[in-house]
């Protein structure tokens, strides 16, 4: 059953202040998410106080820096630092988006930070991605083909097909849009979710692909593809600015396609 | 607890290779409602106010009862559709899953048969 409640071990305790030892005029509440799996406590939202002119102006930049200078047990993913990696997705200020580039001058007031929705957490916002992952090597994302490539040269690809791939190659796999979609919320035991329907996508149109049938056939079900129902908080929080509702229509508009 | 592969757990029982008529269907009946509730709302308040006897009249014409029946089919069929997707969206357990959905296929199935004949019963005798 749909839950609209939280679980007793999910329920939010009351959380720590960290005050900044910094003196600056230009201070901001951050309230984190934080959970540990080790002490069997209920997860609290902490409130740390960072001096934004001693701070870079990205979400992330507070993040290191709390880490770095006032709590070194806050837990976190992060590599490139500039939207290219996809592993500092969480939800701040209510939307799911990447720390690093999100401007704390974004948020009006206190800065929020939670793990990405509905799903397992680790850590703090470490989220459990281990099924989301399973999902995308479940539509193969990689080129099919029976014909083998020519001995001398690459497989060749007009630039009007390349462009098909535009919108769609992007996609960074941060998992923004899935968590942000109740369908995938209720059923991500079954429905594969915005990010991994956009790979899945991304193969069935690219033009040196010869396995957009059987792959077609992999995906057409009542769960894996159609419990999309285009409430469209996919392509409204992805940080990338691409739109996987769309790309989740043009599928559901080739499964037509065969049977017409 | 599982020691399941998470691959596993995905792939599961396979696809259905089913559900492309399900949501077609939903879209067809959406669109075949929509005149078809414009008419049925005008006719109504055109009918504010009326008696028994005219009431019956209108329904009896041709026209009027062979919409009606259409507008009944269209949006019974188009309710079947959406409630199994809530109940497929909300319910998990399977048991409970199963009941709901027998109630919500008999149910739908009985009113609109009950609209049916209602329609049938006057166009008929009136």
């Amino acid at each position: 059953m749909a839950e609209f409640a939280l679980p007793a071990n999910s329920k939010m305790g009351k959380g720590k202040t960290w005050p900044t030892t910094d003196a600056g005029k230009r201070i901001k509440k951050f309230n984190i998410y934080r959970w540990n799996p080790d002490d069997e406590k209920n997860p609290v939202v902490d409130t740390y106080e960072v001096d934004l002119d001693e701070c870079g102006p990205m979400v992330l930049d507070a993040l290191i820096k709390i880490k770095n200078e006032v709590d070194q047990t806050l837990t976190f993913r992060r590599s490139c630092r500039e939207g290219i990696c996809g592993s500092c997705a969480m939800n701040i200020d209510g939307t799911n988006t990447l720390a690093c580039t999100k401007f704390i001058d974004d948020v009006d007031k206190d800065v929020n930070i939670y793990p990405l929705p509905h799903m397992k957490v680790v850590k703090d916002l470490v989220p459990d991605l281990n099924n989301a992952y399973a999902q995308l090597a479940s539509v193969e994302p990689w080129l099919k083909s029976k014909t083998p490539p020519p001995p001398d040269k690459e497989r060749l690809q007009t630039p009007e097909d390349r462009k098909k791939l535009d919108g769609l190659y992007e996609c960074i796999l941060c998992f923004s849009c899935a968590t942000s979609c109740p369908s995938y919320w209720w059923n991500s035991d079954r429905y594969l979710g915005p990010a991994v329907l956009l790979q899945a996508y991304r193969w069935l149109i690219d033009s040196r692909d010869e396995a957009t049938g059987e792959r077609l056939d992999n995906l057409e079900d009542p769960f894996r593809l159609y419990r999309c129902h285009t409430i469209m908080n996919c392509s409204k929080t992805c940080p990338k600015g691409l739109n996987p509702a769309k790309a989740i229509a043009e599928i559901k508009k080739m499964m037509i396609a065969r049977q017409s | 607890m599982s020691l399941k592969t998470p691959l596993g757990k995905v792939r599961g029982l396979g696809s259905a290779k089913d559900g492309t008529h399900h949501w077609w269907a939903q879209r067809v009946t959406a669109v075949a409602l929509v005149p078809l509730t414009l008419w049925f709302v005008y006719a109504v308040m055109a009918l504010a106010g009326a008696d028994h006897a005219t009431a019956s009249a209108w329904l009896a014409s041709p026209f009027n009862a062979i919409a009606m029946l259409l507008l009944i089919i269209a949006t019974f069929h188009h309710l079947h559709l959406g409630l199994q997707v809530v109940v497929e969206d909300y319910v998990h357990a399977e048991g409970t899953k199963i009941a709901v959905m027998l109630a919500v296929k008999l149910g739908v199935f009985a009113l609109a048969i009950a609209a049916g004949f209602a329609v049938l019963k006057v166009a008929f005798t009136a």
